[in-house]
């Protein structure tokens, strides 16, 4: 099979390679056949947006690649290893690890406040708790809520909550960031604020995999992957890749 | 359990530090639900706290009695003479009759005779009458004892030494007071060298004996193994000197004597496994002299063994209806943590997906379990020591708490908190991460 190869506008070796990744379900008698044979490669510095319509495997996708489901023939290169068939518990270091999570419904734990939210990942890795707390409270600092380090998720904010879930995904330094439908639950104006907070982020260079049915996101980011009935459909520049490519191209210039 | 096998990743989890914080979480998460918490710990706490309880009153009730059993000595039989009932009823009528019963010389010379392996028999002999510091007064028991007494029955000499046998061949005045008398003749300053009188004659006190158990008592008496009784202890031979074989005493208008030649005689056998044997030959033999129901036999290991056995059925009893409650307590703190993992299964999603391992989750449910069984038991422990306690207040009853009961019932309440624990936190663990993410 041929790879419908897009120009990436990523640097380097790709951090996400995906081979020939099926998945099929077993529902009684039925075998459902979500993903049939995806090859992908992702690169360091991507923002790459998965979209499609519902049904054709994104959240699929997206648990692949977040080592929170494994494929069923294929296999996932990620960071160089191969993470298709590991045990559960190397599975776990390796999400806690490479991979940062931002969900639509924020997903924060209700009983802890914003900078032990932000621990989570860190604990999970074993590091130290005074070194968690120094890295915590930056990056809540970093998205804006150094006012609002000691509240609980339920004080905050929609979109604040939000931001402390990408705080949490930022964490670990993780190579990829991963969000499903991360401004679906929040106002246009909320929305638009992560959306600056995803750009920054990005130009930082940072790795982004989203699925999004949003219309912005498309706007800002500079891949789109289309999916359609568990093969990729389409693979193309999103608008802000030539953007992000001069820019890129000037911090170069600069530094050099 | 193929993960809690896997020990690296175990070990990370349980780390000291990790541990802290997956306590504190766990608190967090338990303080969430303050009410549902204390309920469910409530069972616990009832379980623990009836541990402690009944184990204290089960010692209680045993502890005296063994003690005072052990004291008369394991390899000891103990022939006391007594009053016979139906004479004892022809005093109150006369008070003038002499009375004659009890052990004999004969008897105690034909036990040596005929029973074997006996290494010593003791008498002594008892008459009550006043003992007097200047005018300080006091009813006491006068025991005529030999030498070897205290060792004979156990009992440890607080101050000075007991007559020796030079002591008894000279039929000397001197005397051994025990704790009680002391206590009362001579409150402010010590007895020792100092004189105590009776009837006329002085006697230079030289030691001071603790007080005689009361374990003789469980067979009902008639008073010559009270708790409280004041004794003067003096050698045998002064004893039968100034009071002769008949003892006479004015008491209440009338005056009574009795003739009795040994008010107690104390047999040691050799062989500890031999003294049920050898106290049912000694039974035989005085059986054949006495027609009269005048003494009695008191075999201390045989009382040590009911005791024993009591405490056995006891402790068989209590511990069945404290594992119960602890059960009950049990079975409730797994019901609501498996509501509580069904609850919280999103947050376990949540967590497997920001990288916990199936270990880590079972940790920290365990954890809360614990904290949750382990605080009631501390609570437990409180009320379990408080309850004998306010027993002994306002019962009476004697109630011990033996360092390790607490101790016991805490392990108890922390170990019901694992064994309940295990299976919800499993649950947790084996969860889809992604199933659980998608929970509402």
């Amino acid at each position: 099979m041929s790879l419908p190869r897009a120009p990436h506008h990523g640097i380097g070796e790709p951090i996400i390679s995906l081979r020939d990744i099926r998945k099929s379900y077993q529902m009684g008698d039925i075998t459902s056949h979500v993903l049939q044979g995806l090859s992908l490669d992702i690169y360091p510095g991507e923002y790459v947006c998965i979209m499609g319509p519902s049904g054709c495997g994104k959240s699929t996708l997206l648990n692949l690649l977040g080592c929170l489901d494994q494929p069923t023939t294929g296999d996932y290169i990620l960071g160089g290893q191969n993470v298709a068939h590991l045990d559960d518990d190397t599975l776990s270091a390796e999400r806690c690890r490479k991979l940062g999570f931002i969900f639509q419904s924020y997903n924060l734990i209700q009983q802890l406040s914003v900078v032990e939210n932000i621990e989570v990942p860190m604990y999970y890795r074993g590091m130290k708790d005074s070194d968690m707390r120094v890295i915590a409270v930056r990056l809540a600092t970093q998205v804006g809520l150094s006012h609002r380090l000691y509240h609980r998720p339920t004080e905050l904010s929609g979109g604040q909550q939000q931001r402390v879930a990408i705080a949490r995904a930022l964490a670990n330094d993780p190579l990829v960031i991963l969000a499903d439908e991360a401004t679906g639950n929040l106002d246009s104006k909320s929305g638009q604020e992560i959306l600056e907070a995803f750009d920054e982020l990005n130009r930082q260079g940072k790795t982004l995999v989203f699925v999004t049915h949003d219309e912005r996101m498309v706007q800002r980011c500079t891949r789109v992957i289309r999916l359609r009935d568990g093969y990729l459909d389409k693979d193309e520049p999103g608008a802000a890749a030539e953007r992000r490519k001069t820019e890129r191209a000037e911090r170069e210039l600069q530094t050099a | 359990m193929s993960f809690l096998a896997n020990s690296p990743m175990l070990r990370l989890a349980l780390s000291p530090q990790h541990l802290l914080r997956t306590m504190s979480m766990g608190t967090k998460s338990i303080w969430l639900h303050k009410l549902r918490s204390f309920l469910t710990a409530l069972g616990v706490v009832f379980g623990v706290a009836s541990v402690v309880a009944m184990l204290a009153i089960g010692e209680g009730a045993s502890h005296e009695a063994q003690e005072q059993i052990r004291k008369l000595g394991s390899q000891n039989i103990i022939l006391q003479s007594v009053k016979p009932s139906d004479s004892a009823g022809g005093t109150n009528e006369t008070r003038s009759m002499v009375i004659d019963y009890g052990i004999t010389a004969r008897d105690i010379m034909q036990i040596k005779q005929t029973v074997p392996g006996i290494s010593i028999v003791v008498p002594s002999r008892f008459i009550n009458d006043m003992v007097w510091n200047f005018d300080r007064k006091e009813d006491s028991q006068i025991v005529g004892a030999l030498p070897i007494y205290p060792e004979m029955r156990h009992r440890r000499l607080v101050g000075g030494r007991f007559f020796t046998e030079m002591e008894l061949s000279e039929r000397l005045p001197v005397c051994v007071l025990n704790e009680s008398l002391a206590a009362k003749l001579f409150p402010l300053n010590t007895p020792m060298g100092k004189a105590v009188r009776v009837r006329g004659n002085y006697y230079h006190v030289i030691g001071i004996i603790e007080d005689e158990g009361r374990a003789a008592d469980s067979t009902g008496s008639s008073g010559p193994s009270n708790a409280t009784t004041t004794q003067m202890l003096i050698p045998f031979s002064t004893l039968m000197d100034q009071y002769g074989e008949t003892f006479f005493r004015f008491r209440s208008g009338g005056f009574e004597a009795e003739k009795v030649e040994y008010h107690e005689a104390v047999i040691r056998v050799k062989e500890l496994n031999q003294v049920m044997s050898r106290a049912d030959a000694v039974k035989h033999v005085i059986n054949t002299n006495h027609k009269k129901d005048d003494w009695r036999i008191i075999v201390p290991i045989e009382l040590l063994r009911q005791a024993e056995r009591t405490k056995e059925i006891f402790s068989i009893v209590l511990g069945s209806i404290a594992a119960i409650s602890l059960l009950v307590g049990g079975i409730g703190i797994m019901n609501i943590m498996l509501a509580s993992v069904t609850e919280r299964t999103r947050e376990i999603g949540i967590r497997r997906a920001l990288g916990a391992k199936q270990s880590d989750i079972v940790v920290q449910f365990l954890v809360e379990t614990i904290i949750l069984s382990g605080a009631g038991g501390v609570m437990g422990v409180l009320l379990g020591l408080a309850i004998p306690t306010a027993i002994s207040h306002f019962a009476g009853v004697t109630t011990v708490i033996q360092p390790w009961a607490p101790t016991l019932a805490f392990s108890i309440s922390v170990f019901t908190g694992i064994a309940f624990g295990i299976y919800p936190a499993r649950r947790a663990a084996m969860m889809n991460p992604v199933e659980a993410l998608r929970h509402e």
